[in-house]
């Protein structure tokens, strides 16, 4: 069937900080050259910002050569960190406050500010709205477009009002091919249009596996006389060091008495029986975080995974018509646990390279390998070089040692050598049998909580009578492989309780999926054994609500 | 200053949620010391008329007969309420929040040029009620300035006074004027075997610990004992035990009945974000630490195989 | 015949709201907002009846600030005629509304106004028949069936227990309940379609409308967490202790 379509300059998957950053930047360009183009950014949430869960902490580079007067446009960066202070947690009770000089310089949080990304990114899209940009939330893109010769032509949006069986309801609406001279995927991490990207044009050859954390993080809001606006703590070790796993914990003040709490499980952890979320709410109960949370109130909840490969993993993110960017691609700084100014470097370059390509009446759909070049002499690409080896070293050598060469690398030397991780997260779990069995206390309804409550938080929505949008390559995987020999680590591995293994009440088990529940963090797309799990977009403006986060 | 109670009837029964607004007014009486009298308009409704006259607390009963208000069309009834209420000088009107009520409070309201206060659920003094809103997600504490008060009293939150042991006198009314604005067509009770999930006094439902379609019979047969209708968790409906109307919660039906049975029911936040307003809640769960239990009345620790059977034997 | 449509701006009801800790509030800081459901149900007949060649023109209007235009913009995309927006930055309470849309009524010479019942936010439940006293129209509230035919709106509404049907002289005032239709999407073209139509704007202060509030808020609580009750040890105990609740 012929699709209706709409044909722009430029069509952009994701109005995240890449996304945005490069409409903007287009924009900007062609109304100070008094040319006319024509940008689409299509956006998954029912708003901008609704799917968009960060730390975080902000570098502002970035935005200061986006917008240099972003204070007086009123950019939601009010919070300056005031003290950063970095944390080993020996077990559940002790710690040990690293001093500065022992820290790599990229953990130094001084000019940065304490924000929520999601507010950023509604921000942004003013921006660029006013720039002449048009922004369609609740609308996913859903399926690549292809031209005959192979180039990336477009996306087509998916369809919306199909029941579960995927047939058309009363209010069915047929998707639309959104076709442009250049497409830019900004999904953030694992998009799943990104993946068949990296697939098809073999945009990974030669780079290491990219890796992943997931990151869960909750919102509180704490009593006034506990709260520090501009504190900042991070650090690692218990309770991830337990099961040998890694990974590290954030808290920061930002304003209203409220604070940011979240914990990022690295994914490479081999231990089927670890849940990233109930590490999560275990660690709520050490003396550290617990003083500020003891008397708070939970506010949100949410999670998602992060690209740290970095550079070392770093596929190339150029191809016939299209472009991938920031934590799409994976231009996140691992050491510094900082995506954003990243992420939008990588789209004000690449709205560098593309304007000229616009203006110059070709058809587009070309391969922009000058990308590359122009990549190489910016600070971004010093950047990620500096920091290559940081996560390979905490996978190789664990927190302590790997911990140690960071410093050195980075506040002293710089190494002539890369390390390489090899190992993809998915391949690292060992059988269940093997590991030891963790045994996670009952949450207490006061700092820790269950899976239903959480994602209640998250204001998660999908409607109802769709079809399934995690889609299972084998059905039979999950009990017949995964289910024998990893007790299925779905089960634990989604911070949303997707899934789950029931007894049918015949003795037989059962492969439960509840995709209503997805929080779209994309873990089961990353982590899963045996590859057999693939996200896919659900009906336009379903998923989580977040606000502030 | 005097209160006025609208009197909930279908010209033969004076319904139920009458005697708890009653109640508040008369908490409200109680406060400021006036006269509480009832309403009753309809057409041929002599018998809600002698019903009236024994609610507890009240000084009159004041009846209209008239065709114009046989169905309780608002068109009608509103400006005549809104004339007595002036000529009597009356400063608390109560509705019940029934969708008879809900239909003609405001159109009083606006003819008096007064704000109406929905869906009270307490009365603090006077002027000053508590109201739920973002369906009950926020409870506020509203102060009104006018000199009249257009209520709708939740009559699940307050206990109905006695029916029978009043003595008020009968004052009747002069005629209701029809306004020519509106007819009435028809009026058809829905017929089914059991009540519909949102309106039903007593609601059953089994979530996932039912185990499978078939042994929602279970539940039927104890919900036709007791007209109960049948309401399942979303566990449930998932799982693909039943269809996903009867589905109660967040984004299934919002249910309030007086009594709620939650079978086989682990009480997850958003099954409980559909039912928690009901009035009682029972749970029947073998899972010793489900949440449901935090937030039930009366919690039953059993294997629903065998106490729903002998909940059926015994009702 | 023109239809008017009312539609609010509402927190997204997939939203979680959470009461401020000083309960002056609930917190709207950066949540989804969008249009009340109840109006997109009114909107949803609203073109039908256009559809249906019932109605020449339909109307969307919002009252509030600046933002409303966000939610008017929805109603264009989804084939509403025309927006009007009436400013103001006032607390809107259902009277004052009424009063706003009475003029619009007045001055539009408007045949059938659809409203949605009630607003997810306030949960009043009294726009439309305030509206309708004002404006000394018939109101069908809680409709799940409109029918216009010989100058007469017929009207099914959802009341307790069944179903009423009534018929309503034009012009007349319809309040939408959850099964009176299921609206459609907006497509994209149409959604930008409708950012490039004028939204007309007017203030409440040129309508000539007092929008003072009467009710002022003292204080907004979390409703009280039900307490765990009793166990009971057997089915012949609970039935007892319900007879004792007096729900049996
Ligand atoms: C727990 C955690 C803590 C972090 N802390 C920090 C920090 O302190 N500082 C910092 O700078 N960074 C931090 N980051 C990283 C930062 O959030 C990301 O690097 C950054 O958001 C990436 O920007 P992006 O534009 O590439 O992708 P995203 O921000 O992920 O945006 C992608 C957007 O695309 C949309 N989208 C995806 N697929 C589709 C589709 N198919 N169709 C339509 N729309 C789609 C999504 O809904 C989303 O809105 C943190 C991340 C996490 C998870
Ligand atoms: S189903 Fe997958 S993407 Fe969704 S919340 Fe679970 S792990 Fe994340």
């Amino acid at each position: 069937m012929q699709r209706e379509q709409m044909e722009f300059d430029v069509v952009i998957v994701g109005a995240g900080p890449a996304g945005l950053s490069t409409a903007c930047r287009l924009m900007q360009q062609a109304n100070e050259a008094g040319k006319e183009l024509s940008i689409c950014v299509v956006e998954k949430g029912a708003e901008v910002g609704a799917h968009i869960l960060s730390g975080a902490i902000i570098e502002p580079r970035a935005l200061n050569e986006l917008f240099p007067n972003w204070e007086e446009l009123g950019a939601p960066l009010s919070v300056p960190v005031t003290e950063d202070q970095i944390y080993f947690l020996r077990d559940s009770e002790k710690s040990i406050k690293v001093s500065n000089i022992m820290t790599p310089k990229s953990m130094h949080n001084h000019g940065n500010y304490i924000a929520s990304v999601g507010n950023l990114c509604r921000w942004l899209a003013e921006q660029a709205e006013n720039l002449g940009v048009e922004i369609f939330p609740g609308f996913a893109a859903d399926r690549i477009v292809y031209g005959e010769d192979g180039r990336v032509a477009g996306i087509s949006t998916g369809d919306m009002g199909l029941d579960s069986e995927g047939k058309p309801k009363a209010n069915y609406m047929a998707g639309m091919d959104l076709l442009a001279k250049y497409t830019i995927f900004s999904e953030g991490c694992r998009g799943h249009l990104g993946k068949e990207l990296i697939a098809k044009f073999d945009l990974d050859d030669g780079v290491d596996p990219q890796h992943y954390g997931l990151g869960i993080k909750e919102l509180w809001e704490i009593p006034n006389e506990l709260h520090q606006p501009g504190l900042v703590l991070h650090g690692t070790g218990w309770p991830l060091s337990d099961s040998a796993s890694t990974g590290g914990f954030f808290l920061y003040h930002t304003d209203n008495n409220q604070i940011v709490v979240g914990l990022i499980t690295d994914l490479n952890y081999s231990n089927p029986h670890v849940s990233p979320y109930d590490e999560f709410q275990r660690m709520k109960h050490h003396p550290l975080i617990s003083k500020y949370l003891s008397g708070g109130k939970r506010i949100s909840y949410g999670a998602r995974a992060i690209a740290k490969g970095g550079l070392n993993s770093l596929p190339k993110m150029t191809m016939p018509g299209a472009l991938l960017l920031g934590c799409d691609a994976g231009t996140l700084n691992f050491s510094k646990i900082k995506g954003t100014h990243t992420a939008m470097k990588s789209g004000i370059l690449a709205a560098d390279v593309l304007f000229p390509e616009l203006i110059s009446q070709g058809n587009g759909g070309l391969d922009l390998v000058q990308y590359k070049e122009v990549f190489k002499q910016s600070w971004l690409h010093d950047e990620l070089f500096k920091s290559r080896n940081f996560g390979a070293a905490l996978h190789k050598y664990g927190t302590l040692v790997g911990g140690a060469l960071n410093v050195i690398e980075q506040n002293i030397v710089s190494f002539p050598f890369t390390l390489h991780d090899t190992a993809p997260d998915y391949a690292c779990l060992k059988p269940a049998d093997e590991c030891k069995s963790i045994n996670y206390p009952k949450p207490d309804g006061l700092l820790s909580f269950d899976k239903p409550s959480s994602v209640f938080l998250s204001n998660t929505y999908h409607e109802e009578d769709q079809p399934c949008h995690l889609k299972l390559k084998d059905g039979d995987v999950p009990l017949s492989n995964n289910l024998p020999v990893f007790n299925e680590p779905a089960q634990r591995y989604c911070p949303a309780g997707v899934y789950e293994v029931l007894d049918d009440g015949n003795g037989a088990k059962r492969f439960q999926i509840n995709s209503q529940n997805c929080v779209h963090c994309k873990t089961c797309d990353i982590k899963d054994p045996a590859q057999n799990i693939t996200w896919t977009v659900p009906e336009g403006a379903g998923g989580p609500s977040y606000p502030n986060m | 200053m005097s209160i006025l109670v609208i009197a909930e009837h279908d010209n033969n029964q004076l319904k139920s949620a009458t005697a708890n607004t009653v109640a508040a007014a008369q908490k409200l009486s109680a406060l400021m010391g006036s006269s509480v009298d009832l309403a009753v308009l309809g057409q041929d409704c002599q018998s809600v008329v002698t019903q009236a006259s024994s609610v507890e607390g009240i000084d009159n009963v004041l009846v209209a007969d008239s065709a114009a208000v046989a169905h309780q069309l608002p068109e009608n009834l509103a400006p005549f309420l809104a004339d007595l209420v002036q000529q009597k000088a009356i400063t608390h009107v109560l509705f019940c929040s029934t969708a008879q009520g809900k239909n003609v409070a405001p159109r009083v309201a606006a003819l008096l040029d007064v704000a109406q206060i929905s869906e009270v659920t307490d009365i603090i003094d006077e002027a000053t009620f508590i109201r739920p809103t973002y369906a009950g997600n926020a409870l506020a504490k509203v102060k009104t300035s006018d000199p009249i008060k257009v209520l709708t009293i939740r009559s699940t939150a307050f206990d109905g006074v006695d029916m029978t042991s009043g003595a008020a006198s009968v004052v009747a009314l002069s005629d209701v004027k029809d306004q020519e604005l509106s007819r009435f067509i028809t009026e058809s009770v829905v017929e089914s075997d059991r009540p519909e999930l949102t309106s039903a006094r007593v609601v059953i439902s089994g979530g996932r610990g039912m185990q499978n379609g078939e042994n929602f019979s279970l539940l039927e047969s104890v919900a036709d004992k007791i007209g109960a209708a049948v309401g399942a968790s979303r566990a449930a409906v998932d799982a693909g035990y039943v269809s996903n109307d009867m589905q109660v919660g967040q984004t299934g039906k919002i249910v309030a009945p007086d009594l709620y049975i939650a079978v086989g029911i682990s009480g997850a936040i958003q099954h409980l974000a559909g039912m928690k307003e009901s009035k009682v809640i029972v749970a029947i769960n073998n899972d010793e630490e489900a949440p449901i239990f935090n937030v039930a009345d009366l919690s039953l620790h059993a294997d629903l195989f065998e106490a729903l059977p002998e909940l059926e034997k015994t009702l | 015949m023109k239809v008017l449509v009312a539609v609010k701006r509402v927190v997204d009801a997939s939203v979680q709201v959470r009461v401020k800790a000083d309960k002056t509030a609930v917190d709207l800081a950066n949540v989804k907002m969008s249009m009340n459901p109840f109006c997109e149900i009114a909107v949803e007949e609203a073109i039908r009846l256009k559809e249906s060649g019932i109605a020449e023109e339909v109307i969307v209007v919002s009252a509030g600030e600046d933002a409303c235009q966000e939610q008017l913009r929805a109603g264009l995309a989804l084939g509403a005629d025309r927006a009007i927006h009436i400013q103001s930055d006032a607390e809107l309470q259902p009277l004052a509304v009424a009063k706003l849309l009475h003029k619009v009524v007045d001055q539009e010479n408007i045949g059938l106004v659809i409203l949605g019942k009630q607003s997810i936010d306030g949960d009043n439940n009294q726009t439309g028949q305030m509206l309708a006293a004002l404006a000394g129209m018939p109101q069908g509230t809680f409709a799940s069936n409109v029918v216009i035919e010989n100058g007469e709106a017929v009207v099914t509404r959802e009341v307790d227990g069944g179903l009423q049907q009534i018929g309503l002289k034009l012009p007349a005032v319809v309040t939408t309940d959850l099964r009176l239709n299921e609206p459609r999407y907006a497509s994209l073209p149409n959604i930008m379609k409708a950012k490039r139509k004028p939204v007309a704007q007017i203030t409440a202060e040129e309508l000539g409308v007092d929008v003072a509030p009467r009710l002022s808020t003292l204080e907004v609580n979390d409703p009280p967490a039900r307490a765990s009750g009793k166990r009971v040890g057997s089915v012949v105990e609970l039935i007892d202790a319900l007879k004792v609740e007096g729900v049996l």
